[in-house]
């Protein structure tokens, strides 16, 4: 490893690593930040979930944009798989069916960055046990 | 300088920036009591680890109360000394070490000597509110000292004079809480640690903790024994401080009445260790002469400085911490041990008593010289040349079980053949004065002329490291003296190095030399003292009609008689001996 | 560069390291490389969570999760269930102890709900043995501040302006204690951290540099440059050895990296950092203590003045601060001394680690603001006393700290609130006591342990400890008297106010406050020779209810010493010559026939 001969060095290295635990900052405090569940049971990953969730981290990254992106389980909507659950802070949550790459591009590019809903919105269904 | 106003029980007092509270006290008449604390004023020696808690004060302003012994005065400071917080303070502190102490004090050796019991008296205590579980600690005896450490109330001043002034190391504050003592590391015995014996520690103890071997049981039964004839010997400090023991005033010379009280005792023969001073000087003048002669002639591997030899503790120090200099002190047997050597040969066969039948007692300002008489290579067929030393407090003892009263004796003088001695043996008792004496001697011998002047003061004085250069006829001799064995060590470190200037360096163990003797009256940590008893040796010598050892007539004829010459192979045989590596 | 998309986080504080956490780390290793994962998901030994009631601690990020007592072959089931399938392994989430119910995320813990982490802000959330996670969180960025920006006096004044105090007990304002040390004129200058933490069940200093060393790195080289030195030295106890381990490590990593050594930063300022092992003694937290064992002396205070902002290691001007204490500082640096003095009281600033333990719910280290209550810790974060029991008492401060009862539940907890109730902040200790605590047998427990940690130095706290332990012996033997109760306050407020040290000024604390607040209690063993608590052994007895005893035998059985007799299905009796009061017989009942009198 080079020496950290000034400050610049310093903060030129804090930018780099930074972001390595970024994911864990804002895992800390989630509701201050995007988050996106992507849907990741047997069905959403045979249709591809995987792949957007990876597309969602790496473009949301990118884009410097500070976010959550996690999986979590069946959400129940398997007709309609890959399916993402998006919160913007201070928001009400809201899933999006049918998710490919193209999608997800549009939702980061006007849902997340200019706040318009887009089309393929799933009306909830049902209620949180804790609602 | 800076001053500081403050105000002590309401009396505004102004004193220097950096005084404590205890200084500032005593100069407008406020006497704090002090356990723990001790100071040897201009001799560069204090113990104040602020244990003890006696000294404590009420400062205001302050939550706690503070202890004036280290205790600095700040601007404006009101300090109260005899409030009922501070006074139960006190006694709560004072009750306390008692409920830890044995109760035996009327059996005690130092009954009547003891600073705790004077403080409790002092302070009233009539009854300890406390009491439990006591520390209990093996009795450890060895050839010169004793620890009673049940009796140790963690004062440290043991431990400030065994460390920071003799830089022996031997006794420190060992375990924790209640179990605190201070003892040698790991509790081993004093004679298989590097002790020297010089018994500061037992000096400065305020209590009974450490004390000398008392021997003055075997002196007694050997007075009483029909077939010994008992001699005595008394080392010059003796005189000096003896009389403090019966009250006296210290610094009061009482040769005389020593004598008439060691007669009355009993002791066959009264001598005097100054004889042995002088043929001591015989001796080790001649070593030195010899030395720089052969110095001066440019033999290159000629041992220079020569380092004094009559301190068996400082003996004793160099033998365990500076083996590799061992050949560089004076061969010369210590005074003591030369009256021995002598008195078992020449004197006994003058009145024709055999060796095993002549006891020699010593009277030593010293409690390292009975280490030194036990020392085997100072004994013939297991006769040691010295049978016994007492130090002047046993000597005191001694005097008192004999019912005498010291005061009212008349002056007697010593007898002959061993007891006449010059001004230049008295000064043995001070730090300077085995110098001064050698100087004397070597000076004329060397130069052939008489001495100018005999008073040398630039060698007196009471600094721990004091030099001079004494102009021998156009050869300057570098002489350097060191009481202390702290002091000691930074000369002995300076000739390892290689970067000593000098020729010749009188030690001494003692602060002050034998006049402050780890066998001496207790000073109880009154410098005054000590300078007293010195300038009461110095106007001994001064009083002398003669004043050189090479003057002395006994000495003259002693050679004559029995050794031949100083340095003869019989004057080595006898008077001189070796060191030991014991590192 | 590939960045993972999920963090698992395994605590490698002491104690979880101590349940196997290293192991847990390596299974989640190699199981996520047999799926293919190990390049997706990074796993990270951190430091300690504070939650090490329930530990070991494993958190999985981002979604928050935390899962409690994990063991090495729970690690399947988080990767299949967890990581692969989305779905949280609810068995091992922490249940509510009042509700109920499982929390999925620390956020929704009480636990974690009113703490705010500061000094141990990155605990449990780096990998203490890298650098540049450090880096990551701003770390070495105070320091490159303080030494591209501001003036030495420009950072000791931001340190005054936050009101920080020494977390190590005395509460001595920091930024003074740093203008004094750099005020001292001298050719060399130390600063000292001091990890001598003895408190017995503290280990905030520990988690600190086993969580977070690089903090205190920091914080000591800006205080070097604050104070003008370049040499710092961490006095710590061999008895930590991870603790050691992990500072050797980021000392070694600073230095690699050019952020200890010579002209950091391309500046001209230098500092090099020591580490000193201490052997464990109580006293040695005590400053000039302290110094005199990195001296190579006996370990024993001396007075003060000189303080060792004047003379000393080595005699020359020493900055001594806590572990705690320096972490606080590249936070303030970074967000400001307004910020930090937002946080607490108007006397006391910031957050206090304490070290909750004794008979409550979660035992842990918390970081709480000063003011909060003690209500709020025990029953918000602490989860409230075990087995549904009384409160009784919450012992503050270490052992020379004291004792607070229920009406100091809701009293804002700082410094001087501390102090004036009659006990002390201390490191952080805070010991919570049921109902069955017997509170004279605790005041003898903690004095027992001042007793054997005194150096002996003094008197008072030499011989007038063990005599005011002696008294309390008394006391619980039965055999006290009502006088022996003034005694031990006269002799308290005499050790209080006589002793040298810190040690010996607070050793009596214990006593005083349980003297005040729990008078009776002393007095029932006094006067009528009971323990209210059914605690001292000697004064209470063992009895057998004829009515509840349905003579199922199993105290007869389970007697050591065969004191207890009597038929099946009859009633029995105990023989109280034989009974050694072992309780055994109170233990095993179930029909709560044994009766303690």
């Amino acid at each position: 490893m080079n020496k950290i001969k000034n400050l610049a060095d310093l903060k030129k290295l804090q930018s780099e690593v930074q972001s390595k635990i970024k994911l864990r900052e804002n895992g800390n405090h989630p509701e201050s930040v995007v988050q996106i569940k992507v849907s990741m049971a047997t069905c959403g990953i045979a249709s591809g979930a995987k792949e957007i969730m990876t597309y969602m981290i790496d473009e949301l990254d990118h884009q410097g944009i500070d976010s959550v992106v996690t999986q979590t389980g069946c959400m129940g909507y398997c007709y309609a798989e890959p399916t993402i659950e998006l919160t913007i802070p201070g928001q009400q949550p809201v899933v999006y069916g049918f998710v490919t790459k193209t999608k997800a591009h549009e939702i980061i590019e006007k849902h997340i960055k200019l706040n318009e809903m887009l089309d393929g919105i799933i009306p909830v269904t049902y209620l949180l046990i804790d609602n | 300088m800076e001053m500081i106003n403050l105000t002590i029980d309401n009396k505004p007092v102004v004193v220097p920036y950096g005084t404590t509270i205890l200084k500032a006290a005593s100069g407008i008449g406020i006497d704090i009591p002090t356990l723990c604390y001790m100071k040897l004023d201009d001799m560069n020696i204090e113990n104040k680890p602020g244990g003890c808690r006696v000294c404590v004060v009420e400062v205001k302003g302050r939550r706690n109360l503070s202890p004036a012994c280290c205790t600095e005065v700040t601007e404006g400071m009101e300090v109260e000394t005899h409030t009922i917080r501070a006074v139960n303070a006190r006694r709560t502190v004072v009750e306390l070490i008692l409920s830890d102490h044995p109760a035996d004090c009327l059996i005690c050796a130092k009954s009547g000597n003891c600073d705790l019991q004077d403080m409790a008296h002092h302070l009233g205590v009539r009854k300890i509110h406390y009491e439990g579980e006591k520390s209990m600690y093996r009795e450890d005896t060895s050839p010169a000292i004793i620890r009673e450490i049940d009796k140790c109330i963690m004062c440290r001043r043991c431990e400030t004079m065994c460390n920071d002034v003799q830089t022996v190391g031997v006794l420190s504050a060992v375990n924790r809480g209640f179990h605190a003592v201070v003892a040698p590391a790991f509790e081993m015995n004093l004679d298989h640690s590097v002790c020297t014996y010089c018994g500061q520690c037992v000096a400065v103890c305020p209590t009974g903790a450490l004390t000398e071997v008392d021997e003055t049981g075997a002196v007694i039964r050997a007075l009483s024994d029909p077939t010994k004839t008992v001699i005595v010997q008394t080392a010059p400090a003796v005189r000096a401080a003896l009389g403090e023991e019966f009250g006296m005033e210290a610094g009061t010379l009482v040769t005389g009445k020593m004598v008439a009280a060691l007669r009355r005792l009993g002791f066959n023969y009264v001598f005097d260790t100054d004889f042995a001073a002088d043929l001591t000087i015989m001796e080790e003048g001649t070593e030195l002469l010899t030395r720089l002669s052969a110095f001066i002639a440019g033999d290159k591997k000629v041992k220079l400085p020569i380092l004094t030899s009559c301190c068996p503790a400082w003996v004793k120090f160099f033998e365990h911490s500076f083996p590799e200099l061992k050949d560089i002190p004076s061969t010369a047997r210590s005074p003591q041990q030369m009256f021995g050597s002598i008195a078992k040969t020449y004197f006994a066969d003058k009145i024709e008593v055999k060796r095993e039948n002549l006891v020699v007692v010593s009277i030593m300002p010293c409690v390292a010289k009975k280490y030194e008489s036990s020392r085997p290579e100072f004994s013939v067929n297991g006769n040691p040349d010295v049978d016994f030393a007492l130090t002047t407090r046993e000597l005191a003892r001694l005097i008192k079980l004999g019912n005498i009263d010291f005061k009212a004796l008349p002056n007697e003088d010593f007898d002959q053949p061993l007891g006449e001695s010059t001004g230049a043996a008295v000064i043995f008792g001070t730090t300077g004065g085995v110098i001064e004496a050698a100087v004397r001697t070597a000076y004329e011998i060397f130069t052939g002329k008489p001495l100018p002047r005999l008073d040398f003061e630039e060698l007196r004085g009471m600094d721990g490291l004091r030099k001079a250069t004494i102009d021998f006829n156009g050869t300057p001799i570098h002489i350097g003296i060191a009481h202390g064995l702290g002091n000691a060590r930074t000369l002995l470190e300076e000739i390892q190095a290689g970067t000593s200037e000098f020729h010749a360096i009188e030690i001494m163990s003692c602060p002050g030399g034998c006049i402050g003797g780890g066998g001496q009256p207790y000073h109880h940590g009154d410098a005054e003292i000590l300078k007293k008893r010195q300038r009461a040796i110095y106007s001994e010598d001064t009083n002398k009609t003669i004043r050189k050892s090479h003057e002395n007539p006994y000495i003259t004829k002693l050679y004559e008689e029995f050794l031949g010459a100083p340095n003869s192979p019989k004057a080595h045989h006898l008077l001189h001996t070796k060191y030991f590596d014991r590192s | 560069m590939a960045e993972y998309t999920m963090h698992i986080l395994v605590c490698g504080g002491t104690g979880c390291k101590a349940s196997q956490s290293e192991l847990i780390k390596s299974n989640f290793k190699t199981r996520l490389n047999e799926y293919g994962l190990g390049d997706e998901i990074q796993v990270v030994l951190t430091g300690c969570f504070g939650f090490c009631e329930k530990g070991p601690i494993v958190k999985i990020l981002p979604d928050n999760t935390f899962y409690t007592q994990v063991t090495p072959e729970d690690v399947s089931e988080i990767i299949d269930e967890h990581i692969i399938k989305g779905r949280q392994v609810e068995r091992l989430l922490y249940k509510d102890p009042e509700t109920k119910k499982t929390v999925g995320t620390a956020n929704g813990m009480d636990f974690y709900k009113k703490q705010i982490r500061i000094a141990l802000r990155n605990c449990g959330f780096i990998n203490p043995e890298n650098i540049e996670e450090y880096i990551g969180r701003d770390g070495y960025g105070a320091l490159g501040i303080c030494l591209t920006e501001k003036s030495p006096d420009d950072v000791i004044r931001i340190v005054k302006e936050s009101g920080l105090r020494g977390r190590g007990g005395g509460g001595f304002p920091t930024g003074l204690k740093w203008e004094l040390t750099r005020k001292s004129v001298s050719d060399q200058k130390y600063v000292v951290c001091n990890a001598d933490e003895g408190d017995p069940g503290a280990f905030m200093d520990r988690s600190i540099l086993e969580g977070d060393p690089h903090s205190v790195i920091e914080a000591m080289a800006i205080c070097g440059y604050c104070i003008g030195a370049d040499k710092g030295l961490v006095y710590i106890r061999a008895e930590y050895p991870l603790a050691i381990e992990r500072l050797k490590i980021a000392i070694r990593q600073a230095c690699e990296y050019g952020l200890l050594g010579d002209g950091i930063l391309g500046t001209d300022f230098n500092f090099n950092i020591e580490i000193r092992y201490g052997a464990g003694a109580f006293v040695c937290g005590e400053e000039t203590a302290l110094i005199h064992s990195m001296e190579g002396h006996r370990g024993e205070p001396s007075v003060k003045p000189p303080f060792p902002a004047e003379k000393g290691y080595n005699g020359k001007p020493t900055n001594v601060n806590n572990v705690e204490t320096f972490a606080n500082i590249p936070v303030i640096i970074n967000k400001g001394s307004a910020w930090f003095a937002s946080i607490g009281t108007e006397k006391s600033k910031g957050t206090k680690v304490f070290a909750l333990a004794g008979n409550i719910n979660n035992v842990g280290l918390i970081e709480v603001p000063m003011g909060i209550t003690l209500r709020e810790i025990i029953y918000d974060i602490g989860g409230g006393i075990k087995d549904g029991r009384e409160f009784k008492a919450v012992q503050t401060g270490g052992p020379s700290g004291g004792c607070l009862t229920k009406s100091f539940l809701d009293t804002p907890i700082d410094y001087d609130n501390l102090v004036a109730a009659g006990s002390m902040m201390g490191s952080g200790g805070m010991i919570v006591l049921d109902d069955t605590s017997c509170m004279v047998a605790i005041a003898k427990f903690y004095l027992e342990f001042t007793l054997d940690e005194s150096c002996g130095k003094c008197t008072p706290c030499r011989i007038g400890n063990k005599r005011l332990y002696e008294i309390l012996e008394k006391i619980t033997d039965g055999k006290g008297t009502k006088e022996d109760l003034s005694r031990l306050r006269m002799l308290s407020n005499v050790i209080k106010d006589t002793s040298l040290c810190g040690l010996g000024q607070t050793s009596p604390n214990p006593v005083l406050s349980t003297l005040d607040h729990f008078y009776d209690e002393y007095l029932a063993h006094v006067t009528t020779s009971s323990c209210p608590a059914g605690q001292c052994k000697a004064l209470v007895h063992y009895t057998i209810d004829a009515e509840h005893c349905t003579g199922c035998t199993l105290c007869f059985r389970n007697c050591p010493v065969g004191a207890i007799s009597g038929e099946k299905r009859s009633a029995h009796y105990i023989d109280q010559s034989l009974c050694i009061k072992c309780g055994v017989c109170f233990e095993k009942c179930k029909f709560d026939a044994v009766l303690i009198a």
